[in-house]
C-alpha cells in the first residue's frame, strides 16, 4: 500500500527526519492561506499515489498566495496519469545547494533488506544505478542482526562526507531503517534528500510503500487500504479477489495468477487484447465467481468473457453456477466462453451446457474463439 | 532419486486440524506420502484421519521421526510455525500459506539458512515426486504421472497445466516443486537447477517464471556459466502486464525497469536455454529436445 507523500512526511517528522514546512489543503482559498502562512515562494505538490508526478506537471511553483491559488484551481480536479487530484501539498520552496538520495528496500534475490544511499538526487535513482553505479552505495541488512548506527555512518562514509554532514546523513540513514522495520514498509525512500543554504538536511521528498501482506498489523491505515486502486480494482479487492484493470476488449477470469497472466498471453499472441487481470485465487465459491464475472459485465470495453478454470482445490460447479448467478443477476448478455477442467468438470460443464453455454476443454481453443469473436 | 523429498520423507502437518490442512492431509495420504503426525496447539493427543496430533513439533519429531514439514497455519502465525519446525530440527519446510509479511519471511529464511534447513514457499503449491509417491503440498494428484522432467515453477495452477502436458506425452516428473509466488521464497531457480544437475532421473529442467524480480534472469545466467549438462526449457508468463501492478502474486510486479516478461525471456534465449512461446508448447519442445 502507497502512502500519500504527506503522510510518509509525517512519519518523516516522527522520526526526527526534518521535511520542509508544509500544508494539506482540498480548495484553491486554502492553498492561498498556506502560502500566505509560509510567508515565501511554494511549491504545490499534487497528492496522488504513483511516482513521476514531476514531469507530468504534479508539481509547480508559485512565487505568491495569488498565483498559489490560480495555480491550486487548475491542478485540483485535474488527471495525472489517470489519477484525479483531490489534495495539494502546499510547500515553502527550498534553497537548495545539494541533492542526494537514500533508500530501504527489499533485495529479493539476496532475500534481504538493502539500504541504498547516493549523492545523485533528484533523478531516476535506476537511471543512476546504470550509468553510474559506483555513485550508489549499498549495504544488504542481516536479517538476524539487523541494521546498527554504524552501518549508516560506514555507507555515508563512502559517499564521501564528513564532519556534521556525516552525522546528520547517517542519522537520517538509520531513522530510514528504523521507519522500514516499524512499519513493515517494503520501500521507504527520500528523493531528493537535500542540503540547503543554512547547512542543515531535509528530506524534500518521501515515498513509503508498506507490504500489504503486514497490513493486518498496521490498522490504522485499514480505513484507506484501496485507495490506490480504480473503482473496480477496488470493489475486486473487497470481495478477496485480485484485479488489474488492462486496456483491451476481452474480460478474462482465471484460477491462479500465473495461470491468468498466460491466458492473458496468450490473448496476445492469437491476436486480441485482454481487457484485465483477475485471478478468483484458489476454491473460490459461487458467490466469489458470480460477482468476479459481475466486475467484468461492469466494464463497458467487454465484448466478451472468457473463464479458464483448471480445477484443483477450485470446483467447475461452483463456477458454473456463479457464471449463471452473474448473468441472471445482471441481465448483461454478451458472449462467454468458458474453458472448464478438473474437480467437478461434468458437473459444471452439465449446468452451463443446460444454460445453453458452450464449454471448452483446451484453453488454445478456447481462447481462439474468444478472439475470432471480438472480431466479429 | 528426485530432489528433496523421497521415500525418507516422513511428514508432519502443521495446523492439521485446519479446513486446509485436515482437507490435504487425506489428499497426501491418498497419493502415498507417509504423514506421520500433525500439529495443533492444545489439540494434542487426538487424531485425525488416523494421524496422532500433538501439540509441538518437537513432539512430533521425537515420538514420529518426522523430518519434514508442511504449513498451512494462517499468515499471522506463519513466522512461529516456521520457527518452531527449525527449532525442532525439521530439515524441509514446506509454507503453503499465502500472505506472511515479507519481513517475517526474510528473517525465517535467515534462520533456515542457518540451520542447514530448506524452506519451500511462501505461498507454494508444494513438491511432488511422482517415482517415490511423495507429495508435500496441494496439487492435483491426477496430473502428476512417473517420469524424467524436473519442474521448478513460480506459480500454482499453470505449473499443473504443464505438468498435465508432460505427462499426457508419457515423460512425466522427476519433481515437480513450486518456489512460490511471494517477492522472497527459500529456494529460487539457480538452486533448483543445482539440484536437477546431480539427478540421475531428472533428464530436462522445466523452469516456469513470470514477471517481477531477477531470479529467471539469474537462472539464465547459471545455465551459461556451468554450461548445464541437461535441456532447460523456459515460459515467462506475464509479457501483458502493465509495469507498476501486482499480478495476484505478490511477487509478480514489475518495479521500474526491473522484472518485464521481455528482459527475462532475452535472457534465457542467450544463455541457450529454450523458451516457449505458450505454457502448451514446452511439452512439444521437450519432445524435440529428448528425441532418440
Amino acid at each position: 500500500m502507497k502512502l500519500f507523500e504527506f503522510e510518509a512526511k509525517n512519519i518523516f517528522q516522527k522520526y526526527g527526519i526534518p521535511t520542509p514546512k508544509g500544508k494539506v489543503v482540498t480548495t484553491p482559498k486554502d492553498a492561498e492561506s498556506a502560502a500566505k502562512e509560509i510567508g515565501k515562494p511554494v511549491v504545490l505538490k499534487s497528492q496522488i499515489l504513483v511516482a513521476g508526478r514531476g514531469k507530468a506537471g504534479g508539481i509547480k511553483p508559485a512565487s505568491n498566495p495569488e498565483e498559489a491559488y490560480q495555480i491550486a484551481s487548475k491542478m485540483l480536479g485535474s488527471l495525472i496519469k489517470g489519477l484525479r487530484v483531490e489534495s495539494l501539498l502546499v510547500e515553502e520552496k527550498l534553497d537548495i545547494v545539494d541533492e542526494y538520495y537514500a533508500s530501504v528496500t527489499v533485495d529479493r534475490s539476496a532475500r534481504s533488506y538493502v539500504v541504498l544511499a547516493s549523492t545523485e538526487g533528484g533523478v531516476d535513482i535506476e537511471e543512476v544505478a546504470e550509468k553510474s553505479p559506483e555513485k550508489i552505495v549499498r549495504l544488504n541488512v542481516d536479517p538476524l542482526y539487523g541494521f546498527a548506527e554504524f552501518h549508516a555512518r560506514k555507507i555515508v562514509k563512502k559517499l564521501g562526507f564528513g564532519g556534521k554532514d556525516l552525522r546528520t546523513f547517517s542519522n537520517i540513514i538509520y531513522s530510514l531503517y528504523k521507519i522500514t522495520m516499524d512499519y513493515d514498509a517494503e520501500l521507504v525512500e527520500s528523493n531528493p534528500l537535500v542540503k540547503i543554504s543554512d547547512g542543515s538536511f531535509v528530506a524534500a521528498d518521501a515515498r513509503i510503500i508498506i507490504n500489504d501482506d503486514a497490513l493486518f498489523r498496521h490498522k490504522e491505515f485499514s480505513e484507506r487500504a484501496f485507495l490506490e486502486y480504480g473503482e473496480r480494482e477496488a470493489e475486486a479487492r473487497r470481495h478477496g479477489l485480485s484485479y488489474v484493470d488492462l486496456t483491451g476488449n476481452i474480460g478474462c477470469l482465471v484460477n491462479g495468477a500465473g495461470l491468468a497472466m498466460a491466458t492473458m498471453d496468450l490473448i496476445k499472441t492469437f491476436g486480441g487484447e485482454p481487457a484485465n487481470f483477475l485471478d478468483i485465487g484458489g476454491g473460490a465459491r459461487a458467490e466469489i465467481i458470480k460477482e468476479g464475472v459481475k466486475i467484468l459485465l461492469s466494464k463497458p470495453d467487454v465484448k466478451v468473457v472468457l473463464v479458464n478454470i483448471l480445477g484443483g482445490i477450485t470446483r467447475c460447479d461452483e463456477v458454473a453456477r456463479g457464471i449463471l448467478e452473474a448473468l441472471r443477476e445482471t441481465g448483461v448478455k454478451r458472449p462467454l466462453i468458458v474453458r472448464l477442467v478438473g474437480t467437478r468438470e461434468e458437473e459444471g460443464r452439465k449446468i452451463l451446457e443446460d444454460a445453453g453455454i458452450n464449454v471448452f476443454k483446451d484453453v488454445e481453443e478456447a481462447v481462439r474463439e474468444a478472439v475470432k469473436t471480438v472480431r466479429g | 532419486m528426485g530432489i528433496i523429498v523421497g521415500k525418507d520423507t516422513r511428514v508432519v502437518v502443521q495446523g492439521i486440524t485446519g479446513r486446509e490442512g485436515s482437507f490435504h492431509t487425506e489428499l497426501m495420504l491418498k497419493y502415498g506420502t507417509k504423514i506421520v503426525a500433525g500439529t495443533s496447539p492444545a489439540k494434542g493427543g487426538t487424531t485425525i484421519q488416523g494421524i496422532p496430533v500433538y501439540d509441538t513439533v518437537e513432539e512430533a519429531v521425537q515420538k514420529e521421526k518426522a523430518n519434514t514439514s508442511i504449513i498451512f497455519v494462517p499468515a499471522a502465525f506463519a513466522k512461529d510455525a516456521i520457527l518452531e519446525a527449525l527449532d525442532a530440527g525439521i530439515k524441509t519446510i514446506v509454507v503453503i500459506t499465502e500472505g506472511i509479511p515479507v519481513k517475517d519471511t526474510i528473517e525465517c529464511i535467515a534462520k533456515a539458512k542457518m540451520e542447514n534447513a530448506t524452506i519451500i514457499g511462501p505461498n507454494t503449491p508444494g513438491i511432488i515426486n511422482p517415482n517415490e509417491k511423495v507429495k508435500v503440498g496441494i496439487m492435483p494428484n491426477h496430473m502428476f504421472s512417473l517420469g524424467i522432467i524436473g519442474i521448478a515453477s513460480r506459480s500454482g495452477t499453470l505449473t499443473y497445466e504443464v505438468a498435465w502436458e508432460i505427462s499426457k506425452i508419457g515423460f512425466g516428473q522427476s519433481t515437480c516443486l513450486g518456489l512460490g509466488g511471494d517477492p522472497v521464497t527459500g529456494l529460487n531457480f539457480v538452486e533448483v537447477l543445482e539440484m536437477f544437475k546431480d539427478d540421475k532421473e531428472t533428464r530436462a529442467v522445466v523452469l516456469i517464471g513470470e514477471i517481477g524480480g531477477n531470479a529467471e534472469e539469474l537462472a539464465a545466467k547459471y545455465v551459461e556459466e556451468v554450461k548445464y549438462p541437461k535441456p532447460v526449457v523456459a515460459y515467462v508468463a506475464g509479457r501483458t502486464a502493465p509495469p507498476g501492478k501486482r499480478m495476484g502474486h505478490a511477487g509478480a510486479i514489475i518495479m521500474g525497469r526491473v522484472g518485464t516478461a521481455q528482459t527475462k525471456i532475452e535472457a534465457f534465449k542467450a544463455a541457450g536455454v529454450s523458451v516457449a512461446e505458450t505454457p502448451f508448447d514446452i511439452a512439444k519442445i521437450l519432445k524435440e529436445k529428448l528425441k532418440g
